[in-house]
């Protein structure tokens, strides 16, 4: 297992009802979530929106801390590390998000966003590191000289790839990387995806809201509904025959490319 | 039934020259949806844009006609086409969080229209308001009128903006992306609406998309476009059996559904894009761009 998540819950206080005096009441977004992921696995974390997807994403990564339970990745309990005791560990732990453009430095060209983690982590030899992930991502060598805004949203994510297997971290989590794009642009994100998860025997969690994008991708699914996970199953059982109310709500919701589909 | 709405040859350019409609040709009739489908740039929002006279500053109608309702806008002095475009038009925006105003109660956003535009009295268009939100599926929609667009869902703000383009009973209605921002399962309830307030009124609508599940399950007929040029004009359910532009093709390949999970994705080939590349660089040829 390469994630251990027990019983996991993440609370925010509600500034927006906080008394004058006194602490805020406390928002619970995550509420005792328990699974695992295996090496190897494609995890796709699926609910709607402000159902704790995002919360969880992080906290896994530890961007935020958890109220309670615990997370173990790699077998060491890292629920309460400090920054200094995770930093390390993140060159294992890496992320993709959601909005490229907003994730990549606009003054900086590709080659030093991607070099960036590298630098962090002490390596060597980054030049040629940049250029194989470069390689790795289909883009050609000539962009570590281009800068985000001369790129299209579909390259910009696969420098947002890039940057994330530069260092050859064992586990990515990819924050609804392709909701931005269009559908080719998606197609194509999503196959690169796919082969770098085997090429490199990555571990990956993929945060989305749409089912059909889950299903092509993921071997695994957990169904968050406010907070709670209402359903985890492999993926062919879990579009076979879902078993929460919710997750069959969402399934009927989604509109096919379909005339035919019933749709009331 | 002739059509209420008729784009025929539209030229958009950018000032300066650049083309971002290509000869536009479509009409949409009384109780009809007709989709606009294409990828992010294609000019789908435009098309939109052009009809309301809302098109950003640094771009321009050169070429075509609009008809409205039986008038070619473009012949009207701008005063006048305005009255008309207000009079018959509404639009149903993407983002409900910014297409309301943050400061002002729902109440007046909704009436606003009603009163400045169409000189209704206050009494009336409150009434109307109150109908119309009741007729959107608000619940408590007395309170909701005196209600600041951050106390609502995002679902509720796309209703009230789906009560505020009907309010004054227009005979189209453009919806640009109306339900991108929201979530699948609101999704649905709000394309249901739509679809239900567009028949009993008998609206004829206009419905800019990039989602092709969304098309199957809203519009009579559509137009796919790229780079500001129709490639495909077709009735919905046979653009679905049988598109007949490898474009159209090649997106509907792209289009992941959970129901076809061994079906591979596949990114529009670069040959169809050398093809419809050709065709939108043939058509600035002949028409001396």
């Amino acid at each position: 297992m390469i994630y251990q998540v027990r019983d996991l819950r993440l609370s925010f206080p509600d500034m927006t009802r906080k008394p004058l005096f006194g602490a805020a009441p406390r928002i619970e977004v995550l509420r005792g979530l328990t699974f695992d992921v295996p090496k190897g696995a494609v995890l796709g974390i699926v609910g709607g929106s402000g159902s704790g997807k995002s919360t969880l994403g992080r906290a896994m990564l530890r961007l935020l801390e958890p109220t309670s339970g615990s997370i173990t990745f790699n077998g060491r309990d890292i629920t309460h590390l400090e920054e200094d005791d995770l930093r390390p560990m993140r060159a294992q732990m890496q992320m993709i998000f959601q909005d490229p453009m907003s994730s990549l430095n606009p003054r900086r060209q590709v080659g030093g966003i991607i070099a960036g983690p590298l630098r962090v982590q002490g390596h060597e030899g980054i030049p040629a590191k940049v250029t194989e992930a470069l390689d790795m991502v289909g883009l050609p060598r000539s962009f570590a000289n281009r800068y985000p805004h001369e790129l299209s949203g579909g390259q910009r994510q696969r420098v947002g790839i890039a940057r994330a297997i530069a260092l050859r971290p064992e586990f990515i989590l990819a924050d609804e990387i392709v909701s931005g794009l269009d559908v080719s642009s998606q197609a194509q994100v999503l196959n690169l995806l796919q082969d770098l998860v085997r090429e490199l025997g990555l571990t990956l969690a993929f945060i989305s809201h749409d089912m059909s994008v889950i299903r092509r991708l993921c071997d695994r699914i957990i169904v968050l509904y406010q907070g709670e996970i209402v359903e985890q199953a492999q993926t062919a059982d879990l579009f076979a025959a879902p078993q929460a109310e919710y997750t069959r709500t969402l399934l009927d919701a989604i509109p096919l490319p379909d005339p035919d589909q019933v749709w009331v | 039934m002739s059509a209420f709405l008729e784009i025929r040859n539209l030229c958009v350019t950018l000032k300066g020259g650049a083309p971002i409609l290509r000869n536009v040709s479509l009409s949409v009739s009384a109780g009809q949806v007709h989709g606009l489908v294409g990828e992010s740039g294609a000019g789908k929002s435009m098309i939109g844009k052009a009809v309301l006279g809302t098109l950003p500053r640094a771009l321009a109608v050169t070429r075509g006609e609009i008809w409205l309702d039986g008038v070619d806008l473009r012949t009207l002095r701008p005063a006048e086409r305005r009255r008309r475009i207000g009079a018959s038009a509404a639009l149903i925006p993407q983002d409900p969080l910014t297409a309301l105003n943050p400061a002002r109660r729902i109440g007046p956003q909704i009436t606003r229209r009603l009163v400045d535009i169409l000189g209704w009295s206050r009494a009336d268009a409150e009434a109307r308001a109150l109908e119309l939100l009741a007729e959107v599926q608000i619940p408590d929609p007395d309170r909701v009128m005196r209600s600041y667009p951050h106390e609502l869902s995002g679902g509720m703000r796309q209703r009230i903006l789906i009560a505020a383009a009907f309010a004054a009973e227009p005979k189209l209605i453009i919806a640009d992306e109306p339900t991108t921002a929201l979530d699948v399962t609101v999704q649905k309830q709000i394309l249901r609406l739509i679809a239900d307030m567009q028949a009993r009124h008998g609206t004829a609508l206009l419905f800019v998309t990039h989602d092709l599940g969304v098309v199957s399950k809203v519009c009579d007929t559509l137009s796919v476009l790229y780079a500001g040029k129709v490639v495909e004009e077709a009735q919905m359910r046979r653009f679905f059996m049988h598109p007949i532009h490898p474009y159209s093709a090649a997106l509907l390949a792209a289009t992941p559904s959970y129901k076809d999970p061994d079906g591979s994705l596949t990114p529009v080939p670069q040959s169809v894009i050398d093809q419809v590349e050709r065709e939108v660089t043939d058509h600035d040829r002949r028409a001396g761009l």
